[in-house]
Order: C-alpha cells, then sequence, then structure tokens
C-alpha cells in the first residue's frame, strides 16, 4: 500500500513538473492540476496510512485515521481548485488577446 | 481575549464584499468606502502597535479553541509592525490608485485591493503554519486579479506567469508542510517549536528537508536568487500602483523566513542548527548583486525600479541571515525603508509611463510637471542607493555595523558597498537618460490632467523616508526591542500554549 501510494504521488509529480515546463499555457495548466492531485495526496497521507479505520470517535473503533489532513486536504482541494480557475480564465485571456499561448515572453516584449 | 487582533482581517474581509456587492456600479461610492476602510486599517495597525509595544505577545483564539487544536492569532512586535505598515503604505497606494485614475480603468479595483490587504494582514497575524498557507493564497488570488487590472497582451501574459510561479510555489508550499505535520504532528508554530526542539535523535532528515522547501516558497515571495524570475516581469507590467503595493508582498516571504527561522528552526535547535543561516547568506549575496546588476543593465524605469527591489531583498536577507538582536534589528528598519522606497520608485516610474507613454531609457522630450517628477526620482534613487541624508544610508550603516564582528565581514561588507556604487551608477545613468536629456531633445511635452492626489501619495512615502531619517534613534530602539522579543521564543510559546493560565486577563 505504503509502495503504491509512494509511486504514485512520485509519477503525478513528475510528470506535473514536465508538463510544468513545457512553457505552452495548456500543458502548464494541466501540470499544475498533475502537481496539485500529487500534493494533495500527499498530504492525505502524511497522518499515516491507516486501512478501514474511522477519523472520529465511535465506542466500538478498534483503532484511528489522522482526521486533521482530511481537513487540510479539504482545504487545499478547494483553494486549488479555484486557483486552476483563476489560471484557466488567466491564460484564456492571454491568448485570445495574444493570439497564440505561449508562456514566456520574447525579448522584444520583454524590454518593454 | 484582545478582540483588537482580529480587526485587521475582518475589516477588509467585510469591506471587500461590501464593495463588490453594494457599491458595483458607482465608482466615487468605492473610492470612499476603500480610502474610509483603509485609513480605518491604519487607526486599527496604530492601536495594536501601541498595544504590542506595552505587552508580550498576545494571542487570539479563533471559535475559542484552545491551543494547539484550534487556530491562533498572534500580535506581537513584529507582527504589529509589519501590519502598520501594509497600512501605512496601503494608504498611499489608495490614493495613489484614485489620483491616478488607475481604479477606473477595469473594474473592481477597490474590492481585489482590500481582499489584499485582508490576505496580507493576515499571514503577519497568524499563528499557524497551514493558516499562513490560507492567507498566503487570499493575498496571491487578489494579487493575481490587481496584476492583470485594465487587461493588456502584455500585462496578461506577464499575468500568467507570474500566476504559474506562485502556484508552484503553493504546491511546494503544502508538500513542506505536509512533511513537517508527518514529523510532529502539528502545525501550530509555538507547538512545532516545542516539537523540533524536542525532536528524537534519528528522525531530523525529513525535517531538514521541509525546512529548505519552506526556505524555498518564502524565498519565492521574497524574491531571493534563484527564485526571483518572477518579479521583475510582473512588477514592470504590472499597474503602478499595485507594484507599489507588491513592494510590501516581497516583504511577506522576509517576514515568514524571519518568523519560521527565529521561533522553529532557529540556529540553536539541535536537529537543524545553522544550517538554513548558512543557506540564506549565499543566496542573498547573489540576489544583491543580481538586483544591483540588473539595475545597471535595465532598459526601462520600471524594469530599473523592480531591479532595485530584488537588489533591496538581498541587502535584507544579508541582514536577516546573522540571526541576532543587532541585525535583526537592523534588517527590520532596511526593511520599512525598503518598502516605502520600493513604492516611491514605482510611483516614479508610473507618472513617468503615463506622460511618457513608455518608460524606455531612451531621451524624450521634456514631460509635464518634468522637475517635479525629476525630483522625486532623484529621492527615490538617494534612498534605494543607500546615500545620505536619506534612510537607506541608515539602513545600510545599520546592517554594516551590525556585520561587522562576523568573520565572513569582508565578504559581505565588500558586496553591499560594491553593490551600493553599482546602483548609484545604475540609477545615475537613468535619471540623466530620462530627465537631463529630456532638456536637449526637442519636441512638445503632451498635455496631462493634473493629479494632485498622484503626488499627495508620492510626497507621502517621501515624507515616511524623510521621518524613519528624522526619528531614527527611538525607532531603532524600539526595533531593537523587537528583535530581542523575536528571539525570545519562551515568551511567545508561552503565550500561545500557556493561554490556559492568563485567561484571567
Amino acid at each position: 500500500m505504503e509502495l503504491l501510494v509512494a509511486s504514485a504521488i512520485g509519477l503525478m509529480t513528475a510528470s506535473g513538473i514536465y508538463l510544468v515546463l513545457r512553457l505552452r499555457a495548456w500543458p502548464v495548466i494541466l501540470g499544475l492540476t498533475m502537481l496539485t492531485y500529487a500534493v494533495n495526496t500527499f498530504i492525505f497521507v502524511s497522518g499515516r496510512l491507516a486501512i478501514d479505520m474511522p477519523p472520529i470517535l465511535s465506542v466500538d473503533a478498534g483503532g484511528y485515521t489522522d482526521p486533521l489532513p482530511q481537513a487540510l486536504v479539504l482545504t487545499a482541494i478547494v483553494i486549488s481548485f479555484g486557483m486552476t480557475a483563476v489560471t484557466v480564465m488567466m491564460a484564456l485571456g492571454a491568448f485570445l488577446e495574444a493570439g497564440d499561448d505561449r508562456v514566456e515572453m520574447t525579448d522584444a516584449e520583454d524590454g518593454k | 481575549m484582545n478582540h483588537w487582533i482580529i480587526v485587521p482581517v475582518v475589516l477588509p474581509a467585510l469591506a471587500a464584499p461590501l464593495i463588490v456587492l453594494g457599491m458595483r456600479q458607482d465608482l466615487l461610492l468605492q473610492r470612499v468606502a476603500s480610502v474610509l476602510a483603509t485609513l480605518a486599517l491604519l487607526a486599527v495597525s496604530m492601536v495594536l502597535l501601541v498595544q504590542a509595544s506595552t505587552s508580550g505577545p498576545q494571542v487570539y483564539l479563533l471559535g475559542n479553541w484552545q491551543a494547539p487544536f484550534g487556530i491562533v492569532l498572534v500580535l506581537d512586535r513584529l507582527s504589529a509592525m509589519m501590519v502598520g505598515l501594509t497600512a501605512a503604505l496601503a494608504v498611499g497606494v489608495v490614493l495613489y490608485s484614485i489620483g491616478s485614475g488607475w481604479d477606473a480603468r477595469g473594474k473592481n479595483f477597490h474590492a481585489l485591493f482590500q481582499f489584499q490587504l485582508m490576505g496580507i494582514c493576515g499571514a503577519f497575524l497568524t499563528g499557524d503554519a497551514f493558516n499562513l498557507f490560507v492567507f498566503f493564497e487570499i493575498l496571491l488570488i487578489a494579487s493575481y486579479g490587481l496584476m492583470i487590472h485594465a487587461g493588456g497582451k502584455d500585462r496578461l501574459r506577464a499575468g500568467v506567469q507570474y500566476v504559474v510561479y506562485n502556484l508552484a510555489g503553493s504546491t511546494l508550499f503544502l508538500f513542506a508542510l505536509a512533511s513537517i505535520y508527518a514529523v510532529t504532528g502539528t502545525l501550530n508554530m509555538a507547538d512545532l517549536a516545542v516539537k523540533v526542539a524536542e525532536l528524537p535523535e534519528g528522525h531530523d532528515a525529513l525535517l531538514r528537508v521541509a525546512g529548505v522547501l519552506l526556505l524555498i516558497v518564502f524565498a519565492v515571495k521574497g524574491a531571493l536568487v534563484p527564485f526571483q524570475f518572477w518579479l521583475p516581469g510582473t512588477y514592470a507590467f504590472a499597474p503602478g500602483p499595485v507594484s507599489a503595493l507588491f513592494a510590501v508582498m516581497t516583504k511577506v516571504g522576509a517576514y515568514a523566513i524571519l518568523r519560521f527561522y527565529t521561533l522553529i528552526f532557529n540556529p540553536s535547535v539541535e536537529a537543524t542548527g545553522g544550517f538554513y543561516a548558512d543557506l540564506l547568506l549565499p543566496m542573498a549575496i547573489v540576489t544583491l548583486i543580481v538586483g544591483m546588476v540588473g539595475v545597471l543593465g535595465a532598459r526601462s524605469l520600471a524594469r530599473v525600479a523592480a531591479f532595485a527591489a530584488i537588489g533591496s531583498m538581498g541587502t535584507l536577507f544579508i541582514a536577516m541571515s546573522d540571526f541576532t538582536d543587532l541585525s535583526t534589528a537592523a534588517a527590520l528598519y532596511y526593511l520599512i525603508h525598503s518598502t516605502f522606497a520600493g513604492a516611491l520608485m514605482f510611483l516614479v516610474a508610473d507618472l513617468v509611463l503615463e506622460r511618457r507613454g513608455s518608460t524606455l531609457l531612451v531621451p524624450m522630450p521634456p514631460m509635464a510637471q518634468h522637475g517635479l517628477i525629476a525630483a522625486l526620482f532623484f529621492a527615490a534613487a538617494i534612498a534605494m542607493a543607500g546615500m545620505p541624508p536619506l534612510s537607506g544610508f541608515l539602513g545600510k550603516l545599520l546592517i554594516l555595523d551590525a556585520l561587522s564582528e562576523r568573520t565572513d565581514m569582508a565578504l559581505t561588507w565588500s558586496v553591499i558597498l560594491i553593490t551600493s556604487l553599482v546602483a548609484i551608477v545604475g540609477l545615475g545613468r537613468t535619471g540623466s537618460m530620462v530627465f537631463w536629456k529630456a532638456w536637449a531633445t526637442p519636441g512638445e511635452a503632451a498635455t496631462v490632467r493634473p493629479m494632485p492626489l498622484a503626488f499627495v501619495a508620492a510626497f507621502g512615502f517621501l515624507a515616511a523616508l524623510v521621518t524613519m531619517t528624522v526619528l531614527a534613534g527611538p525607532l531603532t530602539g524600539w526595533l531593537e526591542e523587537t528583535a530581542r522579543q523575536l528571539h525570545d521564543t519562551g515568551a511567545y510559546i508561552d503565550a500561545v500554549l500557556g493561554l490556559g493560565e492568563t485567561e484571567a486577563n
């Protein structure tokens, strides 16, 4: 289980970084999304992996899983979702104004 | 509990929706509300400053949940100072945005502005690491909106770069926080300080990694080399008043480093030791060099201002990396100074942009109010380069003095002094290209409408610098006390974790 989760996080991070470095708006946004998936999973398991355990108090529970990372990951998911929406809107705006979806700026643009 | 502590967060958080929901169609009403809310924030921050100077760290329990289980806000001298600095800067920026008409060039400037203030004040006040992340996101999402205010091809593209860079930084922040939580099981900053200091041997590898990740995150915010790439484009393309407000955004990174690496990962902690201070110093030195060489090589006034901002962050971090009372006090003095000086520089760049249509360093005919703007630039350049008589000189002097006992004094002194010379040359070149050569260039000055309020704001920042210079004695005394309180982590930890006993007062 640990191996599976760890390699999933690693794979998502690696593909996220690769996509972010593509310098086109759409792959970059997808890459950022992959990175947020990776980090959300990472937060989720930071309270250790506990399978079939309840996060809240109950009389017949044999053990508990850490509830705090679940609360943290909810916050992180909401924020990353909102941020992705903002990025999509800004990238669309830049695409419509400029006519292409490059992320980098040319020297001529940069000198202004 | 002292309810004043939450006001700097609640006040803009109420003003912003009020502006966006109730005053959407009426710019005048928006302006009045925004100015009033900002002035009220300044007044509240003054109350907090007085309270913080007269007593030790004070804690506000959100929802009255006991620390470390609930989220806390902590008011100490440093956070009160940063909130006061933000509020003072915000008053000038909001006046300038109204005076220059920037707020009328797009929708919802004032609402976004208030949300930005909420995020910044919250980041300064919070005592919880995850809550710090949330406030970072609030200030960032508002800054994305402000950055692309008024639109335009180049601004949008620079905005996308800024957003992508910061989103990557946010992801890294979450990785760092989750690693810290996995090692220590807490995210309350005071509780973290206790847990990290008591960490059993053999568990420190993950913690060190998390500490470095955090340092990278804050270095992105504070524009430390090699994480400064977002800054020149963002600051050069953002609307003038927004760039001026962003002068305090880099300081959020500096504040976070100061807070985390004195309270939690301070050099006396066994698990991490002086590791982070050793990392910070070379980064800071390179940042200073990159910034000032950038000033020398930049092709427009806006970029000169942006690179000068990077250079000032370098100077600030050199002083911070020493982690002693004296050097921290010097760093705080320089922090206040560089915020106002940077903001003034960006306002000058915007005034020039308004009149000439570009800030490129090429001779153009004199513009309207040429002499007045030239005088403002002269003052801003003196402050930025650190020449007498303005506070930049005193700030650098304090930093040099604080570093004079160190073994690497030869290195830090020579870097600071040589880069100051480079900055003087760079700023002198800028001034002569934009302002002096104008007289020798034939042509008519374009007429612009007078903007008295914009000049009031710019001269207000200059007045702040002059005040800092005149009152340098009492101010440094107060800052030394602040630095002492910052390094006396016991008082902070007791205030947060021992709140049960002090609840009676």
